[in-house]
Order: C-alpha cells, then structure tokens, then sequence
C-alpha cells in the first residue's frame, strides 16, 4: 500500500494538502488538510459591526463579496433591519455576477487542466475542430483559420521552451483521453474565457468600485446611490444599460462557450458518471430572492436537505442542527476534543500538535487539518452547485427540473449520473445559466424603479449606533458560488463580542469528526483509480470538481458559550 | 530551456502579438510609470530582446485576491503582455502542475536561476508557533520565502498582507504575521501596497524592471513613488464638493444621489495615497468613491488598525490648498496627536523612516486612531 502526498493541491484557493492511500491501483483511504490559517474572527471581535464586512469579505478574494453580503445580512439581522428593494437587486446582481463568473474561471482556469492536455492539441486538425466547434455551438469564433492560429501560439511557446505555468503539467498522462481536436478547442476557450471574464467583471467596478473585493456594502443597503436625472450619481440610466449589456454578454458566453463544451466533453470521459459521488448528502441554504428574501419561496435556488442520494424527500433546514467537530482539528475545546458545539457556541482555541516542518506526512490517526468538520444532525454533508442542483431537483422547481433533464437527455444518462465528478461540473454549467438570465430581470427591475422614481437604495433607521439595543445576535447566510454560507454576529455595548462563519469548502473540505465520519473530499475519493502514483491526476479530477476554497474554510470562533437565540431559517 | 538566440521579440511574435500592439502597451505603461515618452523606443527594445525572465509568484496567508486582481488587469493588454514578458513558471491558483510537480519548479528556479529571476509574494508570513500556522508542501512559509527571496534578483510584494501583514497582522495577530520585508529581511524588495495591489501598477514595475534592470525611485515604505505619491483626496473627483462645503451627511440622502464629498461618512481620501483615483480599477472603469462608498486608505501602511473604524470622521482635514503634501498631512495629524488622541500608528505611518519596524505583541488595539470625534 503507497501513501500519495499532493501538497499543494495547486489551481484552487487556497493551501490543500491531500494525503491517500492506494490499494490495487485505487484510493483505499483519504484525508484532507487545510495547511493555513489566519484567524479573522479573533481580529473581528471589538470591532464596529457596521464595517465587519470590509473585514470578512477579506476571508477570500477569489468568492470576493460572498462573505461581505453575508455578514451585512447577520448584522441587519441582529438589529432588525429591512433592506430596501433596490439594495436586494443590486446584492443580487453583485452576487449573480460573482456566481456566473467564478463558475466559468473554475471551469476553463481552475479545472480544464485535467481533463485537456495542452501538447496534444498541437496534434490536431483545425479543420476538424472547426467542424466540432460549429457543431455543438453557434459560437462566431469557429473557423479553421482561427484554431490554426490558436495552435500557432501554443506552438510558439512550446518552441520558446520557456512553458510558463504549463510547464510543470502532467502532459502525455494516460488519463487524458480526448482526441487532440477536442484539446485545441478547449485551449483556444480557455484563452476567450480569460479575456470574457477580464471584461465581465467590470460589473463589479460600477456596482462596487472594484474587484476583486468590491466596497459598496452598506449595512442597511447599498451605497451605490440611484437617480435617473443625476449623472454623479452612481445607478444612472447611462450604467443600467452598460449593465445589461454585460449580462446578455455573460448569458451569451454561458450558451456559446461553456455549456457546449460542458456536454461536449462529458461523454468522453463517461467513467467519471461513476467516480467521485462521495457522500450523497446534500446541503442548501437556498437564496436569490425575487421579492420577500426572508421567504424561500421566492429564491431561485431552493432552501433544502437530501439525504442518501433519495430525491424522493426533501427535508426542511434546521441551523439548530449545525455543529462543528475538532476532533481531528488542530484546535482545542472545554468540555473534551470529542464534543461537537453549535456555531454559536463554538469555541477555537488554536493549538497545533502535527509534525514539525519540514515533515513528510501528517498523522492522520491524530490532528490534521486547520479545518473543523461541521456535521449537520450528526452527519457530513456536501454542498455547493450540485447541492443546489440536487435539492431543486427534488423539490420540484421547474427551471431547475428542466434545466437538469435537459442535460440528462442530451448526455443519455439517467439521474443518478448526478452523483459523481462530473455531476458537479454539469450542476455548475446548469446553474450558471439560470443565474445568467436571472441576471437581466434584476436589471429589468432595477430600471423600471428608477424610471418610476423608486430610489431608496438604504434605510437609515440603525445607523446610529445609539440607536441599538444593548446587546443583539443575529444570523446571515447566503447560497455562495461553493455552496451554503452563514455568519453569526453577537453585538455587545456597539462593538462584535463575537463572530463567526461556516463556510462551504468547509463543510466539503473538512475532515473526520469524532466518529470517524469522513468529510466530502475523503469520501469522494474513495475507489478512485490512479493510473500513475508519481501523476496522481485522478485525485485533482475529483477535488478539483468541488472547486476548494481553502482561506474561507479555515475560520475561527471564539464564544464565550454565552446563551444564543437560534436564527430564524425556516 | 530557452536557446541565447531566441529573443522575446520573436517569442511574442510567435504567439500573434503584433509591434504594434507592444509599442502601445509600452507607452501605456509609461504614462503609468509617469516617465516621459522618449524612453518608448527603449522600452520597446528592452521588452522585445529580452530573455524572457523567470518569475515566480508565491502565495502564504493570503486570500487570493491579488491574483484576482492581476487576471483582471485593468489595461486591456496588460495580463497578455506581462505574460508574454516573463516566464512565468510558479503560480499555485493557475499553474498546471500540483504537488511534487509544483514543488520541483522552485527548486529548480532557486538553483538553476540563482539571482536572475523575480519574486512575487502574495499574503502574510507567519512567525509565531514556528511558522506552522502557514505550510506548503510540509514547508513553512517562512522557509520557502527565506530560500527564493533571497536568491531572487528582487522581491515585489503586492497587496497589504504581503506589504506590511495587512488584515492577518491586525490586533491581536493571532499567528505573528509580518510582511515579506520583516520576515525576510535584507532582501530587494519592492511593496505595491493596497487591498487588493492595483495590477496596473505591478504591471508597469515589471516593465521598469525589464527596460532598465532596476526598480522604479520608492519612498520610506519601499513603494513607488509614481503609485504612492499623491494624496487621493487631491485626485479625487469629488474634491470640489469638499471644497465648497458639499458633504453626504446620510447614505442615500440628496448629496450622495449627487456625488457630493464623502469626508463626514469616514472617507479616508485625505489621509491615504495612491493613484487610484487615476489608474482605477477593472479596466479604468471605477473606483470606489465612485460607487459611493468612502475610501478605507487600503494603501496606507498598517491601514486596518491604524485607518479603522472606518465609517468614523477623520478627526482634522488640512485640506485648503489643491496641493497637500503627504507631509503636510502628516504635520497636520501630529497636531491632533498633542491634543491627546493616540496616534501611534499614524505616526508610525508618517514618520520618515524606512519601515514601520514594531513587532508582533507591539500591535496596536482593534479600532486605531483614525476618527474618534463621529
């Protein structure tokens, strides 16, 4: 039995290390390690709630703004605060915008790279690959004579011999199987997503100044002032249309680029249908209200659990089932490392007991992650795109029925197809796309109420601090690119007493609880064949369908176990 | 490798970059650098016979932010021709290889590259606990910062948790984070401050670098003066309502519809330098008071203690004439500091020595010195 080390687990976020074991060719045990932590919560605690966004939103630069729409909805929470229509719209929009464009860089940026090997496609046909390109999309750019010139580059740099971040790949890995006109394809998308996503994101620059990490939250709205006769202001007519061309171009992109290639790809890899499922359990928060945001109904992706791959049942979401374990976490707890706590009245108290570096492995029997393993009602669950896919699926929401059967029938592959690697990445493609054409009816809304008017964009009623109650605790979440997200804020005499988040890629990322439960990635990983122990390709097919997050996962908390009102999540 | 007689010229020819197309980024990246146009021809030459540079780009206790922030260069050429200008052969959010693969290419840069090649360092190092808080491939941050930052030809810090431990070394600094510079010391290096770094800057360092094998002229902080230079509440368009008295006193309220002075909502613009407000973001499409939020000086050394709480009125704006220094705003500031508010940070910020030089336990209490009469 050969242990596999593949540290750093590069092409995510983050600093993952995974640690496998094989058995007769395949993963016969996994465990996966977050290898870095900072501690923004403890930096958090005194600080002024009101700006604890500009904070958080720094867990993470690549799901920039996820943790800052989160933490302003905890702290709106705790003080009791309506957000205007407007500051739901453009939250949406940021939000919306943020989920179509991480999808897509995870797709061609953070994920092609196993499945497409850059030098084959200096093999192909570009005749051929145009013939593919016209056939599985109406795509403008499809020519021969662009795919040669494509092809014309990649030769260029390979004959530099100066191979840049491609140098150190797994080129010529048995795994990689698709025809070389396939590759050369997927190498000139992976160069139009690049300069698409650049130009997209500038959404983020007129709703929010900048991104990554834009700044116009507000808590109590938005600051991104509306008036239709104001050029100075910053929601004009002029900035709605420039918005609304940048989402038809998105819409556009999704269409003609990524879910061609999503369903194009797929069938010629169809082992991965059957590899990677992993835990089966499915978690989502559900968010993207099209009206009343403190009702499910209203959101796009539905609130829900499934349990045991059974998309017979949906199960309703109890935050007051929510625990975390550090039983294999590098942090203490009173009361015993066994114990699992409620994230409000977690507890972290950093103290690393691995291996001194440099080491060569970590001991898995004992401590081995930064990261805790949330559980939700004693179980490991995973969330994220497939999650949401899942738990829509189950629940009946038509686009999301539609969308999924759609893929289904083009693929020829039944439900259960879903549970897998290449689940993930279809349920990805799906939900960029409903959340590409959402994006234009919020833009639709938000010009209609500046047309008629209706500019509030903040409510003032508790932006004086002298205007809260001596104490207060309140719950935000939000349904981010990589799965469910909640921040819990208790306020003390104006300043945070306490905070905390639970974070997707926790949740998936996490490692074995007190029972020796493993996380989403272990689990995933289990029976997985690698061809080649030095190449371990296979096992970054799998993690990376999960798209890691790692600086978000690794959080801390430190309660004083004071007595805590479970948020309201229906 | 690269054979001698393979100049980049022909490399970027090669992957269908025109003359025409570099001779423009070039004169972009002047304007940037604020160097006159007579040294393009030489910029053009430098960056099209040049052997293409190893660079490396690290990543510690970070957030991944500044990556972000370079694909998103905001110069449309920018990302393709830095590029095309360097190797760039380590980058763990978009390089090919993983693991052994990923590790190999630094030892190889390390020893094969030995004082020619350049180092990026994105996030905090940190120190305490034996440097555990941050491991990479079963190494510390520390060590791998130590070994390629002091084999490199020079080190360019970008972002503030890289500059000077940014958000990870605010109070308490649970881990003992320090910047590259403190961590590492005695290295060349260069800090593109800011949260995130503007990639149009770091881009335009890169050039200089590749024209004239040199840095850029940098000020106490080792950053460069064509960046960091100039008060942001002289550049700001927002500046004449200031100076006629028009102020958002409310979000939302008829003046912020107007894009009136943000100062009395917490905007840190006269306190902060950086040329944001002229190179901006995302393809010169805004920046933040532009969205109508205050500025939170991300720029400015140790800015989330010593800036923060940032929604509260900074205590004094010297600002009368069109032209303050950064000085002038410093004396201004020392003023307040003898009426009795603690300023040790702001100090800290002004004082003309070359780093801010605390340590960690040293650190400053949560909410700074930054406004204390809201």
């Amino acid at each position: 039995m050969a242990r596999i080390v593949v540290d750093p687990v590069s092409r995510i976020e983050g600093h993952l290390r995974i640690e496998a074991n094989l058995d007769g060719g395949k993963i016969s045990d996994a465990w996966s390690s977050g290898t870095m932590f900072r501690g923004i919560e403890m930096i958090l605690k005194g600080r002024d709630p009101r700006e604890a966004w500009i904070w958080a939103q720094r867990i993470c630069g690549v799901c920039t703004m996820v943790h800052a729409i989160t933490s302003v909805r905890a702290v709106e929470d705790a003080l009791k605060i309506e957000v205007p229509e407007n500051a739901r719209i453009v939250r949406n929009l940021i939000a919306g915008a943020q989920m179509v464009h991480d999808h897509v860089v995870h797709f061609y940026h953070l994920h092609a790279l196993d499945w497409v090997d850059v030098a084959a496609a200096l093999k192909a046909d570009p005749a051929r690959t145009s013939q593919i390109a016209q056939s599985i999309s109406d795509c403008d750019k499809s020519s021969a004579k662009y795919f040669k010139g494509v092809q014309q580059r990649v030769q260029g740099v390979v004959a530099s011999g100066q191979l840049s971040l491609f140098a150190s790949g797994y080129w010529g890995h048995p795994a990689y199987t698709l025809p070389p006109e396939v590759n050369l394809l997927a190498v000139a998308h992976y160069l139009e997503a690049l300069a698409w996503q650049k130009d997209f994101i500038r959404i983020h620059a007129v709703l929010g100044g900048k991104n990554p990490h834009p700044q116009s939250f507000l808590v109590g709205g938005m600051s991104t002032a509306m008036d239709p006769d104001e050029p100075a202001a910053v929601i004009t007519p002029e900035r709605i249309n420039f918005i609304r061309d940048l989402v038809r171009g998105a819409l556009k992109f999704v269409n003609d680029y990524y879910i061609p290639d999503v369903l194009a790809i797929a069938p010629l890899y169809k082992d991965w249908f059957g590899r990677g499922e992993g835990l089966g359990n499915f978690l989502a928060y559900g968010d993207y209200s099209s009206g009343d945001q403190s009702d499910p109904k209203t959101f796009l992706f539905p609130r829900g659990i499934v349990m045991g791959r059974d998309i017979s049942k949906v199960f309703p979401v109890d935050p007051a089932k929510i625990t975390e374990s550090v039983a294999h976490s590098w942090y203490e707890y009173s009361g015993g490392e066994n114990g699992a706590k409620h994230p409000s009245q977690g507890e972290t108290v950093p103290r690393y007991s691995g291996p001194q570096a440099p080491f060569e492995h970590l001991d898995v029997n004992a401590k081995y992650s930064w990261l805790k393993a949330p559980r939700y009602d004693g179980q490991p669950m995973e969330v994220g795109p497939l999650a949401r896919m899942v738990v829509g699926y189950a629940s009946g929401k038509k686009e999301i029925k539609d969308a999924v059967d759609g893929a289904l029938k083009a693929l020829n592959a039944p439900p259960t197809v879903l549970f897998s690697t290449l689940g993930r990445i279809a349920a990805r493609a799906l939900e960029s796309q409903l959340m590409a054409r959402a994006l234009e009816g919020w833009v639709n809304q938000l010009e209609q109420n500046l047309a008629h008017g209706k500019t509030a964009i903040f409510n003032p009623i508790r932006w004086d601090p002298d205007s809260w109650p001596s104490s207060a605790g309140g719950y935000g979440w939000h349904e981010a690119p990589r799965g469910a997200l909640g921040h819990w804020v208790e306020i003390e005499g104006k300043s945070i007493r306490n905070y905390q988040a639970v974070v997707p890629t926790t949740w998936n990322a996490g490692p074995r609880d007190a029972q020796g439960q493993r996380g989403a990635y272990e689990a995933a990983l289990l029976n997985t064949p690698v061809a080649d122990p030095n190449r371990p390709l296979e096992i970054l097919r799998t993690i990376h369908s999960f798209d890691p997050c790692i600086a978000c996962a690794v959080h801390v908390v430190d309660a004083q176990g004071r007595e805590y009102t479970i948020p309201r999540v229906a | 490798m690269l054979s001698p007689e393979t100049t980049l010229g022909e490399a970027l020819g090669s992957r269908g970059v025109t003359r025409r197309q570099l001779v423009k980024f070039c004169s972009a990246m002047l304007g940037t650098l604020a160097m006159p146009e007579r040294y393009l021809a030489q910029t053009v030459a430098a960056v099209t016979k040049a052997r293409k540079p190893v660079l490396v780009w690290l990543q510690f206790q970070d957030c991944t932010g500044c990556s972000e922030s370079m694909l998103r260069s905001s110069h449309p050429d920018v990302a393709e021709a830095v590029l095309d200008l360097l190797s760039w052969e380590y980058h763990e959010v978009v390089m090919a290889g993983a693991g052994d693969a990923a590790n190999k290419v630094l030892e190889r840069v390390a020893r094969e590259e030995k004082g020619k090649y350049l180092v990026v360092v994105e996030g905090a190092i940190p120190t305490a606990e034996n440097g555990m808080y941050c491991t990479i491939g079963g190494r510390t941050a520390l060590d791998i910062a130590t070994q390629m930052c002091s084999n490199a030809a020079a080190t360019i810090a970008v972002g503030a948790c890289a500059f000077d431990g940014g958000l990870v070394r605010s109070s308490p600094n649970p881990t003992g984070a320090l910047g590259v510079h403190e961590a590492v010391p005695g290295i060349k290096v260069i800090n593109m401050s800011g949260c995130p770094h503007n990639p149009v800057n770091t881009a335009a360092v890169l050039v200089h670098y590749l024209t004239f094998h040199d840095l850029p002229d940098l000020d106490q902080y080792n950053r460069p003066l064509f960046a960091y230079g100039r008060v942001i509440h002289d550049q700001c368009e927002r500046r004449a309502h200031f100076d006629a008295g028009r102020f958002v006193t409310e979000w939302g309220d008829e003046g912020h519809r107007k894009g009136w002075c943000l100062y009395k909502m917490g905007c840190k613009g006269p306190e902060a330098t950086f040329n944001c407000p002229i190179v901006q973001w995302n393809d010169h499409t805004s920046w933040p008071i532009r969205a109508g939020h205050g500025c939170i000086a991300c720029a400015s050394p140790r800015f989330w203690d010593n800036m923060s709480p940032f929604y509260n009125r900074l205590p004094n704006v010297p600002g009368f004439g069109v032209e303050v220094s950064a000085g002038q705003v410093g004396t201004g500031l020392i003023g307040i500091a003898a009426a009795g508010v603690t300023v040790h940070g702001i100090l800290r910020t002004i004082r003309p020595v070359p780093y801010p030089g605390d340590q960690p336990g040293a650190d400053s209490a949560p909410g700074g010195t930054a406004g204390k009469e809201n």
